[in-house]
């Protein structure tokens, strides 16, 4: 279980993330959720290390992250960010092949190669498996990168952004996978998302930031009300009720 | 596929060597032959270490158009090398000879870098294009400081000087070869350790830290090594600036590889056929009356200018 107490961070005088703290619910999907600059990117850095904080501390299963070793985090935690600009010549497989590294230090046991395998076929990349991943469309090697966490096999994911360059069916697909994930295989996924419905529909909690600090952190429905949404967004919402999911609509105000 | 390639370098750089050899001997065999020996030793050393200082330089920046000589080092070797002249004007070479002259330009460059890892690192500001930033600027400093300097001393002994601004294989002796043949072995073998990590370090900082690399330490680790490889290197011959990115971009363009234990030695092999041919060119067909770094930085500044067009145009 993740969790982080009292979380500070700031850019010379302005502040991105104000004594924040919070657990995250094993085995469940948090979708992360703000206007632009309220800190979420931030704050997922923070938790996977990417970043320093100011001050504050994130542990799992009540370790501090610094009492890990690295390549043991690497084995519990993983995190993707939005920019995945690469200058290599890199295939599909090479990179899902990277997800290994923690176990196997760049020499690939059978056991990886099967993990790997099973990553390209979940994220349906294994048509283009030998293509290099400078040549794919961009929700293309979105996947791929995605496949390379999944190869990874943590317990504990990060996604920033991950529905960034998808089209609207793989969107849902990469969804419907990340349930997965979380219902068959006990995973437990922290993602930060922008469409609302997207939320409503996958996530069971819901952290919603703003000014800095986390203004809720509930379970998705009754977070998903008018009043809520338009304290965090700034603009109208009508929800409607669709087979028990909550469908919000923002386009008429 | 990889391997394959790298034979057939190693087979071109063999042929170059022997007829770099043997070409044109002539009758005084035990003069010509350890002469040339010398000067081919000190190439495969000097033109190995650029290649391999360079490649691991542009996967720490993720920058394939960036060599170490941005971080200033040359600049320093050129300023400490008019100081020098500036001290002791026209008896400098009774006063400093080659060999302490090469060891008092290493410890230059290394307090040098030093100095910018330590101001960087200790205040936990591991930004590497902070790094590159802070090389860039000092690196100016030094060199308008040099210019200056060279201005306002006597013209005979900026002629002194001017041997030390292209970069040469004929002024070698066995002595430092033995140094800096032992110096660069020993990074390269420390370098070797770490070369698996090399691989991910290329994938960028965050995918690096998120499969569990210690990423600050390791790039540290290298930092020093290229700023050891560059200082011997200049130290030995004299700055040769584009060599690293021409022949570390060439290796990309024939290797279409990503793992870092083939590109590392094609990389070595191939700079070592670039200089060797270079120094054929120099000594049979311009007879001396140019030297090698002219050649390389001349072919070497045109295929800079290609790489940045070419660049432009896929952005």
């Amino acid at each position: 279980m993740i969790s982080f107490e009292n979380i500070k961070k700031s850019y010379g005088e302005r502040v991105i993330l104000k004594d924040i703290s919070a657990k995250i619910h094993k085995g469940k999907i948090t979708a992360l959720i703000g206007t632009n600059g309220a800190g979420k990117s931030t704050l997922l850095s923070i938790i996977s290390r990417l970043i320093q904080k100011d001050g504050g501390k994130v542990s799992i299963y009540e370790k501090e992250l610094s009492k890990y070793k690295n390549n043991e985090l690497a084995k519990r935690l993983s995190i993707l960010r939005q920019a995945n600009q690469i200058d290599m010549k890199l295939t599909v497989r090479e990179l899902v092949a990277f997800g290994r590294f923690p176990y196997s230090q760049g020499r690939l046991t059978k056991a990886d190669n099967e993990i790997i395998d099973r990553a390209i076929d979940f994220s349906e990349l294994s048509e283009y498996e030998h293509a290099y991943i400078d040549e794919l469309s961009g929700g293309q090697r979105q996947r791929a990168f995605l496949a390379m966490v999944i190869a990874q096999d943590t317990e504990f994911i990060l996604l920033d952004e991950p529905l960034n360059n998808l089209d609207l069916k793989h969107s849902i697909q990469m969804m419907k996978t990340l349930r997965k994930m979380v219902d068959e295989l006990g995973k437990t996924i922290v993602i930060v998302i922008h469409e609302i419905n997207f939320a409503s529909h996958f996530a069971d909690y819901i952290i919603a930031m703003k000014d800095a600090k986390i203004k809720y952190h509930l379970p998705t429905h009754e977070f998903i009300t008018k009043n809520k949404l338009k304290e965090i967004f700034g603009i109208e919402f009508d929800i409607i009720e669709h087979n028990k999911k909550k469908i919000c609509n923002y386009f008429n105000n | 596929m990889e391997r394959k390639k790298i034979y057939i370098a190693l087979i071109v750089f063999l042929l170059s060597a022997v007829a770099f050899m043997t070409y044109d001997t002539g009758v005084n065999l035990s003069y010509v032959i350890p002469k040339r020996f010398i000067r081919l030793g000190t190439m495969i050393i000097v033109a190995s270490s650029i290649a391999y200082s360079s490649l691991i330089f542009q996967t720490l920046t993720q920058n394939k158009i960036l060599t170490p000589s941005i971080m200033g080092y040359e600049s320093v070797f050129i300023l400490l090398q008019t100081i020098i002249v500036f001290i002791y004007g026209d008896k400098t070479f009774q006063v400093v000879s080659h060999t302490s002259n090469f060891f008092i330009s290493i410890l230059g460059m290394m307090v040098f870098s030093m100095f910018m890892y330590i101001l960087l690192f200790k205040r936990g500001r591991n930004n590497i294009y902070h790094l590159l930033l802070i090389g860039l600027i000092l690196g100016t400093l030094f060199e308008t400081a040099g210019k200056f300097m060279q201005v306002i001393i006597d013209p005979n002994e900026f002629s002194i000087i001017e041997s030390h601004l292209f970069a040469s294989f004929n002024k070698m002796n066995t002595d430092l070869l033995l140094v800096a043949g032992i110096t660069l072995g020993l990074t390269f073998l420390i370098g070797a350790r770490y070369i698996k990590y090399l691989d991910v370090i290329a994938l960028g900082r965050e995918h690096a830290i998120n499969l569990g690399l210690n990423y600050y330490k390791l790039v540290q680790i290298y930092m020093v090594l290229i700023s050891v490889m560059v200082s011997v290197s200049t130290a030995l011959v004299g700055p040769i600036t584009f060599l690293g990115i021409l022949v570390t971009n060439i290796t990309y363009q024939i290797l279409k590889s990503y793992k870092h234990k083939y590109l590392l030695f094609a990389c070595c092999v191939i700079s070592c056929i670039t200089v060797i041919v270079g120094q054929f060119l120099v000594e049979h067909v311009f007879n001396f009356s140019t030297a090698v770094s002219v050649i390389i930085n001349f072919i070497g500044g045109i295929y800079f200018i290609y790489l940045i067009i070419k660049t432009r145009r896929s952005l």
